[in-house]
C-alpha cells in the first residue's frame, strides 16, 4: 500500500488516546504518535480541533478526525481486518449505547469521585453513581471473555481504562469502587484486557499516573472548592 | 415480513423527534407509545426496557429495545436500508456527520436548555455559548448544498431539525431571534419543512411553548 499519513496526537495519561492506539496496534497500522501538553495547548491543537480543543486528534491523509468513540468507528471502516465492531445492527447499537453510557455516567462520577478531597457528602454520591454504572456493565458481560466475544472488540477498547485507570482513580481517592465481590466479572475481564499481548505493552507508566492524578485531584479539589 | 416496531415517545422531545422523522424517512410503519413524562410516570415498559437511564426515545424492534435517539437513528438506517439513506457512505463524512450530532447534543441543548430554566447572568452566559454553538454549526451548510448531508436530507439534518420546534422557545426567552444571527440556518430550516417526514413530525413550536411556560410553572420557575 502506498504510504499513508497516519497521525495521532495524544496525551500521554489520557485513555481516550489509548483507545485509539489500541485500535490502530489490533489492526497493524503504522501511525505517528506525537504527544501534546494539554496544559499548554498548541498552536496546532487549536488548529485542528478548535471546537473543543481537546486530544485525541487522528489524521488520515490530511482529514481530521475527533471524539474518540468516533475515531474508533472510522477507524475499523478504513482498515476492516480485524473487525472492532459486529456486524449485527442490533449489537452494534447495543455497543454504541454501552460505550456512551460508560462516558457519561462512569468516568466522571470515578473521576470527580476522586477528586471530592473536601467533600465526603459529594464524593459519596459520586461513588455511588460509579458503583451503580458498573453494575449495568457488569451484567453486559455476561460470560464472555471480552465484551466483544473472543476477541477485543470496540466496547473493551472503550472500556479498556477501567482496567487501567479506575484501579489508580480507586487509589488516589482512597476508595473501592471495584468492588471484586459485587463485580466478579468485570474484574476478570479486567486481567484478560491489562494482559492481553498488545494492551499490555501499550500502557502508561502507573508510577507516574498515580503521582499525576494525585496532582490533578488536588487541583480539581482546590478549583470545585472555591466555586461552591 | 411483519416487522414489530414500538416507539416509547414523549412529544415535546426533540430526541423523540429525531427517531420518529428517520422511522418516516424510511416509510416505518409503528406503534406510537406515549410516556407522560410531565407527570413523572414513568410506565413499566420503559422502566423494563431502558433500566440504564429511564429515558425516551426507546426503539423497539421485534421486542429488542434500542435507545439513545442519535443510536436508533443509525439502527434505522442500518435496518431499513433499501431507501433513503441517512448517514453518508464515505467513512469521513460518516465521521464529521457523528461528530457534529455530538456537539448538538453537547453544546447546543445544554445551552438551550438554561435559556428557558434559568434567569440573569447565567441565561446571558448560556445565550452566548448557544449563538456561538449555532454558529459553528452553520459553518457546516456550504453555499452549493441544501442540505447539512449534501444533496440529500440525513442523519446530521435529522440530528438538529428535531430542534426547530423549540426555536420559538429558545428566541422568546433568550429575547434574540436565530435568524438575525444564522440567516442560512433558517434557510436550511424551511427546506426542511417541505419534507412531509419532518413537518407531519415536529410539533408546533407554540404548543411547545405552552409545554415549557407548564413546566416553569411546577418547578416554581415563573
Amino acid at each position: 500500500m502506498a504510504s499513508e499519513e497516519v497521525k495521532l496526537i495524544g496525551f500521554w495519561a489520557s485513555p481516550y488516546r489509548f483507545r485509539v492506539e489500541w485500535a490502530l496496534i489490533l489492526k497493524g497500522v503504522e501511525y505517528e504518535y506525537i504527544e501534546e501538553d494539554i496544559f499548554n495547548k498548541s498552536p496546532r491543537l487549536l488548529e485542528l480541533n478548535p471546537v473543543y480543543k481537546k486530544i485525541p486528534i487522528f489524521i488520515h491523509n490530511g482529514k481530521v478526525v475527533l471524539e474518540s468513540l468516533v475515531i474508533l468507528e472510522y477507524i475499523d471502516e478504513i482498515w476492516k481486518n480485524n473487525p472492532l465492531l459486529p456486524q449485527d445492527p442490533y449489537e452494534r447499537a447495543m455497543i454504541r449505547f454501552w460505550a456512551k453510557f460508560a462516558d457519561d455516567k462512569l468516568v466522571l462520577s470515578a473521576y470527580f469521585a476522586m477528586c471530592s478531597l473536601e467533600d465526603e457528602k459529594v464524593k459519596a454520591e459520586k461513588i455511588t453513581i460509579a458503583m451503580e454504572a458498573l453494575e449495568r456493565i457488569e451484567g453486559e458481560l455476561k460470560g464472555k471473555s471480552f465484551f466483544g466475544g473472543e476477541s477485543i472488540g470496540y466496547l473493551d477498547l472503550a472500556l479498556g481504562w477501567i482496567s487501567y485507570w479506575l484501579p489508580v482513580f480507586d487509589e488516589v481517592g482512597s476508595m473501592k469502587i471495584i468492588d471484586p465481590i459485587k463485580f466478579p466479572a468485570i474484574v476478570s475481564w479486567m486481567n484478560r484486557f491489562a494482559n492481553h499481548k498488545v494492551i499490555k505493552n501499550k500502557l502508561p507508566p502507573r508510577d507516574k499516573m498515580v503521582i499525576y492524578f494525585q496532582e490533578r485531584s488536588k487541583i480539581i479539589s482546590a478549583t470545585l472548592a472555591k466555586n461552591k | 415480513m411483519g416487522d414489530e416496531v414500538v416507539l416509547l415517545d414523549f412529544w415535546p422531545s426533540m430526541f423523540c423527534a429525531r427517531t420518529k422523522i428517520a422511522l418516516a424517512e424510511k416509510g416505518v410503519s409503528y406503534e406510537l407509545k406515549e410516556e407522560d413524562l410531565l407527570g413523572n410516570m414513568k410506565s413499566q415498559m420503559l422502566i423494563e426496557l431502558n433500566p440504564a437511564l429511564k429515558k425516551v426515545p426507546v426503539l423497539i424492534h421485534n421486542g429488542k429495545p434500542v435507545c439513545e435517539s442519535l443510536i436508533t437513528v443509525e439502527y434505522i438506517d442500518e435496518i431499513w436500508s433499501d431507501k433513503a439513506p441517512l448517514l453518508p457512505s464515505d467513512p469521513y463524512q460518516r465521521a464529521q456527520a457523528k461528530f457534529w450530532a455530538d456537539f448538538i447534543d453537547n453544546k447546543i441543548w445544554s445551552s438551550g436548555l438554561k435559556l428557558w430554566s434559568t434567569k440573569g447572568e447565567i441565561l446571558e452566559e448560556a445565550k452566548v455559548e448557544f449563538i456561538e454553538s449555532l454558529k459553528l454549526l452553520e459553518g457546516n451548510l456550504g453555499d452549493n448544498k441544501p442540505y447539512f448531508g449534501g444533496e440529500t436530507f440525513g442523519f446530521l439534518d435529522i440530528a438538529f431539525i428535531s430542534f426547530y420546534a423549540w426555536f420559538y422557545v429558545y428566541e422568546t426567552f433568550g429575547s434574540f431571534t436565530i435568524e438575525a444571527h444564522c440567516p442560512k440556518l433558517i434557510e436550511w430550516a424551511k427546506r426542511c419543512l417541505q419534507k412531509e417526514s419532518v413537518s407531519k413530525t415536529l410539533p408546533e413550536q407554540l404548543k411547545i411553548y405552552d409545554f415549557v411556560l407548564l413546566v416553569n410553572k411546577i418547578y416554581g420557575r415563573d
